[in-house]
């Protein structure tokens, strides 16, 4: 009898928890004011970490003048966040969903490779057909082998229960090999290198260039309006779609949702494949928008920064599109620092990790900045 | 790249008003984009670098600034970064980088551009390449390895099979052969088949333990001494070396000499490989200052001192005087021309 209300006391607990992380339209502090707060907080500690490791205070605020700069101050500042923004912000979207449906997918940055790895490889291959065909058929492909990807882990857990954070880490380094391999088969390598690159893409499936009449330097790039079209239709999916209910149903109650005669093993495939598609899309938007060829490790560690922003964007969408938007800031924003003060583009990493580190621990947010909560959520982290 | 930012940077207003500095406006602005082994790597980024260093100790007009690819999709974005910021000249480092450089020089055909480790076929206007005669360092370091080696077998590996990678151990190899073909000796070496251009690769320029574990393999199949090329990834077969005792494992140090950019290991190294970057970068900064530039190629030799042999640093009496005496003979054969160092 105790063991049983042991248990239940612990599901309750492990449901606030990812009702923390997941839901609460209602709960305006944890969705904005947290994360807001934890920017500052981390670019504050990013300024203190530059004063330890000796360097100056006008240097300092040199570099904040450069991230500034670099990341919003000018429209070619603007092309080059928006384009760090598009892949991740893509892959964000489907980790989020991932997390509303209670799967923790560590995978993206594998589904990403291999669904850029297909967009490659029908780039150049299927280089007969038109624009208006070609280009949107690459960016599918890119989806639809990112999706069966990330399926494999959705179908271990629905039919072994393998968990799917160490299946989807077992099959990230699976695809960085089978990458590796990939890109030195003669059908796909250059010709005339011996270094593992592929061919390129050509041109009818390319993204086209948004801002190239303006300076060819500008790399924002087509892509942006699929981001926002995915932001838009994930948002429809989970909100207002019956697949999408069953998602959440799912991440925030098995049981609820069992008995309402949802099939779990169903929604755990599904809820993969679409994370997954999501990620391959990403992938396939950085080849087609940005890169134009494959190489080990294209994917640069972008599906990993996506975990960050979709917790960052509290796994709603909209969130996660100015989670991602940020993210490219401090991608475009270090770049500028490292140019104009110096300062290790590393820090940079770092802020980003110390965002994260606030926003997983509110309560710290709350210590720190008692002013900016209301009374009532005191109590509420008391009881 | 931002016309905000090339405010900043030609007055340094903005960040004069904020930290209360007035930046001292420069003459001449040489800006380097480095691979991804960081540019404090200990060999090849370091040392195209000090390049840019040494031009400034040497001119006070000149002011140097750089940015570290972090990952290979970094290349155009932080080329994108240096463009239009100022920059009279924009070094990028390293072969991977060719193509991003190309696509640059042609969007930019007022930007000056070095490149190292790239040459372009044809040659663009405003792009003059840096490359290297490695494989003639190299050769030396092989024919010292093979009169030093005591199990007569040793090893190299590479980064990513790419030429300015596999020119050293072409080199190596080949350095090797002719040993054995003059002095009569066996010598193996694993790791590198010149003929079918295959050999062993970490897949990476920046993993330590990579370089720990190939030169692990290396020294479990008798290998006594070892050639990493692969930029910082030698650190990590250097770290092996010191562990497991010099009398067991040494190491032939590449792109700068290694004794003195990894001062904790400097024991190890047998000797460096050493291409000699700085100097071209520092010859193509005098040359952009003083209009000179034009695009093109420099080639770094043994003759014109851009490829060479460091000293034997702590093995300086262990190596004997007659086979120092046979090096300087084979380098002054390779620079006459009577020895071919490609076979």
């Amino acid at each position: 009898m105790s063991e049983h209300k042991d248990l239940k006391s612990v599901n309750e607990k492990m449901r606030s928890l990812m009702a923390r992380t997941t839901h609460g339209r209602d709960d305006f502090e944890d969705l904005v004011i947290v994360p807001l707060f934890a920017v500052v907080v981390a670019l504050v500690f990013g300024a203190l970490i530059m004063l330890a490791t000796a360097v100056d205070i006008p240097t300092i605020g040199r570099s904040f003048v450069a991230l500034a700069v670099g990341s919003v101050g000018s429209l070619s500042a603007w092309s080059e966040t928006l384009t760090a923004a598009v892949p991740l912000v893509l892959a964000g979207l489907g980790l989020g969903l991932g997390f509303r449906a209670g799967l923790f997918n560590i995978g993206a940055e594998g589904q990403l490779l291999m669904g850029g790895l297909a967009a490659v490889i029908a780039g150049f291959s299927l280089d007969f057909l038109p624009m208006v065909i070609h280009l949107p058929l690459t960016l599918l492909i890119g989806a639809a082998v990112g999706a069966g990807y990330a399926a494999i882990a959705g179908i271990l857990k629905a039919t072994t229960g393998a968990h799917e954070v160490i299946s989807t880490i077992m099959l990230n380094l699976i695809s960085f090999e089978l990458l590796n391999w990939l890109l030195r088969q003669p059908w796909i390598q250059r010709e005339g290198r011996s270094d593992p690159i592929s061919k390129s893409v050509p041109d009818s499936a390319r993204l086209p260039q948004l801002l190239d009449w303006i300076s060819p330097n500008f790399r924002l790039h087509a892509g942006v309006f699929v981001m926002l079209l995915a932001v838009a239709f994930i948002w429809w999916l989970l909100f207002r779609s019956k697949v999408g209910f069953a998602f959440r149903t799912s991440g925030e109650n098995p049981s609820a949702a069992n008995y309402a005669g949802m099939k779990a093993s169903l929604v755990i495939v599904l809820a993969m494949a679409t994370a997954g598609a999501l990620a391959g899309l990403a992938g396939a938007a950085q080849i087609t928008g940005v890169l134009g060829r494959a190489s080990p490790g294209f994917s640069a560690g972008i599906g990993f920064d996506a975990i960050a922003v979709a917790l960052l964007g509290r796994s709603h969408p909209v969130g996660i599109l100015f989670a991602g938007i940020l993210f490219g800031g401090l991608e475009a924003g270090g770049r500028q620092m490292q140019v104009d003060a110096g300062v290790s583009i590393d820090l940079i990493g770092i802020i980003q990790a110390l965002i994260i580190v606030f926003i997983a621990a509110p309560l710290l947010v709350r210590a720190i900045f008692p002013w900016g909560f209301r009374r009532s959520s005191k109590k509420e982290d008391a009881a | 790249m931002t016309f905000l930012n090339k405010i900043t940077a030609r007055t340094g207003l903005a960040a004069a008003l904020l930290a209360g500095t007035v930046m001292s406006a420069s003459a001449f602005t040489a800006c380097q984009v480095t691979d991804t082994g960081g540019i404090d790597d200990a060999g090849f980024n370091q040392t195209a670098w000090k390049g840019v260093q040494d031009a400034m100790a040497a001119n006070e007009e000149i002011e140097g600034r750089f940015l570290e690819s972090q990952a290979e999709t970094d290349y155009e974005a932080n080329l994108n970064s240096l463009i239009e910021g100022g920059c009279d000249i924009i070094i990028t480092v390293g072969f991977l980088m060719g193509d991003a450089t190309k696509t640059a020089a042609e969007a930019n055909p007022e930007q000056k551009f070095s490149i190292v480790d790239f040459a372009y076929d044809p040659t663009i206007d405003n792009v003059l390449g840096q490359v290297y005669a490695t494989d003639q360092g190299a050769f030396l370091a092989g024919y010292l390895a093979a009169g030093m080696s005591e199990t007569g077998v040793v090893g190299t590996f590479g980064g990513i099979n790419i030429p300015p990678v596999t020119a050293f151990m072409d080199g190596f190899v080949h350095g090797v052969n002719y040993h054995n073909s003059e002095k009569g000796t066996d010598v193996q070496v694993l790791g590198w088949n010149p003929e079918s251009s295959e050999g062993l690769f970490t897949g990476n320029f920046d993993s330590l333990d990579d370089g720990r574990a190939f030169a692990q393999n290396l020294y479990d199949e008798g290998a006594d001494i070892v050639m990493p090329v692969a930029g910082p990834v030698g650190l990590g077969s250097a770290t092996l070396a010191a562990e497991i005792g010099t009398d067991e494992l040494k190491i032939i140090g590449v792109d700068a000499d290694q004794t003195q950019t990894d001062p904790e290991n400097a024991d190890v190294y047998l000797t460096s490989v050493l291409k000699r970057m700085d100097s071209t970068v520092t010859q193509v900064i005098d040359m952009a200052m003083g209009d000179e530039f034009e695009g093109g190629l420099i080639v770094g030799t043994l003759e014109n001192q851009g490829v060479g042999l460091a000293p034997y640093g702590a093995f300086e009496s262990d190596v004997p005087e007659e086979l120092k005496a046979e090096i300087e003979a084979v380098k002054a054969g390779i620079i006459d021309g009577s020895i071919t160092v490609g076979e």
